[in-house]
């Protein structure tokens, strides 16, 4: 039973926690033209009273919010089947779908825990693909529901799932002059939003340790930009940096043990990485220009940056060992921001082709044949950030007026908004694996 | 021009001096007014003028304290997109800044470098801080010390004002000077 070790999550460090940040709800604004029909049948509750979590409705939700399938409505199913003897291929397949889930939950005798039995079929093959059971506690329904989502998602794509993940985003909310920043952390899809910090100055730059057991962001709370890496699970934190000037954009090495950064204690923004064992600090960049944004590729020997040394931002890639850097981007007028799925091939990062057309767009750059695929088509998108499977990129833009968080396939075929109720947000954050 | 002023203030003096025996003299005694009428005239013309001299000298001088002060109370600088150097029509203000600097050597400001929130956050935090470092420096070579200057950048993230209009980018970039804390 591996999966009864991964749901033990501990959450109970978010008790103390405020909750105060409003949920996100996800809109698709933009799907695919064949999604793949599953029925997720609403799980039977065999106890007493109520449960506070839908779990079939949540795996139908995720299914649905990456674009590539659609859920059965409950009005149009023939029968509710909560397990495999009850499941009839023919009524399923007489509504078209392709996939069936089904399951039940019961309480385990003497305690809090609930058993969560769940099987999931093939129906052109007339076939159950697996079935297993999960334990968690009531509040862990949602858990749950993403671990089953993960498995489900794995078993049509050959992908694994990033439902399980998390992110952090910041919040502004109140009037010029009187504004409350947050730093929030939630469920890939906005929900179960908890503040990790809150301040009267500004909040930037969330980024994960490669495990999820850290955090790193920049703070005004001293009235200058500084570095901050915050432990998840004990709340404490500590200032890292104390630099003259500009402190900002803390992003660590794939393998952990290094933390690149940006630092102006020298006149003008450079990239520098921070050992975090030895505290040494090394500057990749020397340049009296901007340097800045730096993002590591997966062997963690080489940085990403954004430089405008020639006049405007683009997108350059520098060795650890400090060798003269390389340009990537020549096509654009502004390119920023840049970062590697984990293909280690395609490039994200935030273009503006022209000086005439004047809009922000998340796209990515693929190293090996140069072509550049345009992900967005709003104009003040930016902070593109990956999903750990490198099938979504999550950024902000602009809507109405306010800064709200979008989604995008890594095809741009698919999209979803996680709107806020009120204020701006911004800085997206997708967590590694955290399972 | 500093020579005719010095020249009418002496005269002015006399004519004063003057004026003020001749009152003391003259005391009450009426007949002899019409003698000193005349010498009197005079004196009061030339009082008149020095008076006006004065009050022009001091009207020149507040409106010059006022100007200063105009500029002093102007404390925030206007950028074009992209850019990091200050406009051209803002080198006086900010160079009695430099010298109010300059004569108040404990005097202390944050310059706080400000980006409009299109392009990416962190570019437009280095983008802040070039502003700030602009203004700085001007204020170095115009007399006021560096340690008297603190700059910090806050990028696209405290805008003056809202909204994604070509006027609200205009009042977002720009460069606030503060009293330091």
């Amino acid at each position: 039973m591996k999966r009864h070790s991964l749901l033990v999550l501990v959450l109970t460090w978010f008790f103390s926690a405020t909750i105060h940040a409003a949920e996100l709800n996800i809109e698709i604004t933009r799907g695919v033209d064949n999604p793949i029909p599953v029925a997720v049948v609403p799980f039977a509750w065999e106890g007493d009273g109520m449960l506070d979590e839908d779990i079939a409705q949540i795996i139908g939700n995720n299914l649905e919010q990456v674009g590539e399938f659609r859920a059965l409505s409950r009005a149009n199913m023939l029968s509710m089947p909560r397990e495999e003897r009850e499941v009839h291929y023919r009524d399923w397949r007489i509504l078209a779908q392709q996939y069936l889930v089904v399951g039940k939950i019961s309480r385990v005798p003497g305690g809090q825990m609930v058993q969560v039995q769940w099987e999931f079929f093939d129906i052109n093959r007339e076939r159950k693909v697996l079935g297993e059971v999960l334990t968690g506690s009531v509040s862990q329904l949602r858990d749950i529901a993403h671990e089953i989502s993960d498995v489900v998602y794995q078993e049509i794509t050959g992908r694994r799932g990033a439902f399980a993940t998390k992110i952090m985003y910041v919040s502004a909310e109140g009037a010029i002059g009187d504004t409350t920043y947050r730093l929030h952390y939630a469920d890939y899809d906005g929900r179960r939003a908890q503040v990790l910090l809150e301040s009267r100055e500004p909040i930037m730059s969330p980024a994960w340790s490669p495990d999820g057991s850290q955090i790193a962001y920049v703070s005004f709370e001293t009235d200058l930009p500084r570095i901050y890496i915050q432990d998840l699970a004990t709340g404490q934190r500590r200032q890292v940096t104390n630099f003259p000037g500009i402190n900002s954009s803390p992003v660590w090495s794939p393998d952990g043990s290094k933390l690149a950064m940006v630092l102006s204690k020298d006149g003008s923004p450079d990239v520098y990485v921070l050992d975090l064992a030895t505290d040494q600090l090394m500057q990749i960049t020397d340049h009296p220009r901007a340097e800045t944004e730096p993002a590591w590729t997966l062997d963690s020997q080489n940085v990403l940056f954004t430089s405008d040394r020639t006049g405007q931002p683009q997108i350059y890639q520098a060795d650890l060992s400090g060798g003269f850097p390389e340009r990537l981007t020549f096509d654009c007028f502004y390119c920023a921001k840049a970062q590697f799925l984990p293909d280690g091939v395609n490039m994200v990062h935030v273009r503006r082709a022209t000086r005439q057309d004047n809009t922000y767009s998340i796209a990515i750059l693929n190293m090996e044949t140069g072509r550049v695929i345009t992900l967005t088509d709003t104009a003040l998108d930016e902070s593109p950030s990956v999903a750990p499977n490198g099938s979504m990129i999550m950024y902000g833009t602009t809507f109405n007026g306010r800064g709200v968080l979008d989604a995008v396939s890594i095809d741009g075929r698919v999209k979803f908004r996680l709107p806020s109720p009120q204020g701006d947000v911004r800085e997206p954050s997708w967590s590694p694996y955290l399972n | 021009m500093g020579m005719q002023i010095n020249n009418m203030f002496r005269t002015a003096a006399l004519a004063l001096t003057i004026a003020g025996l001749a009152a003391c003299s003259s005391t009450s005694d009426t007949e002899e007014m019409p003698m000193e009428t005349n010498d009197t005239a005079a004196a009061d013309a030339a009082a008149a003028a020095a008076r006006a001299e004065q009050q022009r000298l001091e009207r020149e001088r507040m409106e010059r304290e006022r100007e200063e002060q105009a500029a002093l109370n102007t404390t925030v600088f206007y950028f074009d997109f992209d850019v990091a150097e200050f406009q051209p029509s803002d080198r006086e203000t900010l160079i009695v800044h430099a010298r109010n600097l300059a004569s108040n050597p404990n005097r202390r400001v944050r310059l706080e470098g400000h980006a409009d929130e299109r392009g990416t956050r962190e570019y437009n935090l280095a983008l802040g801080e070039r502003r700030a470092n602009s203004i700085r420096d001007f204020l170095i070579v115009n007399g006021a010390s560096r340690s008297q200057l603190e700059t910090v950048s806050y990028g696209e993230e405290q805008p003056a004002v809202r909204g994604q209009t070509e006027d609200a980018y205009r009042q977002n970039r720009r460069v606030e000077i503060r009293p330091a804390g």
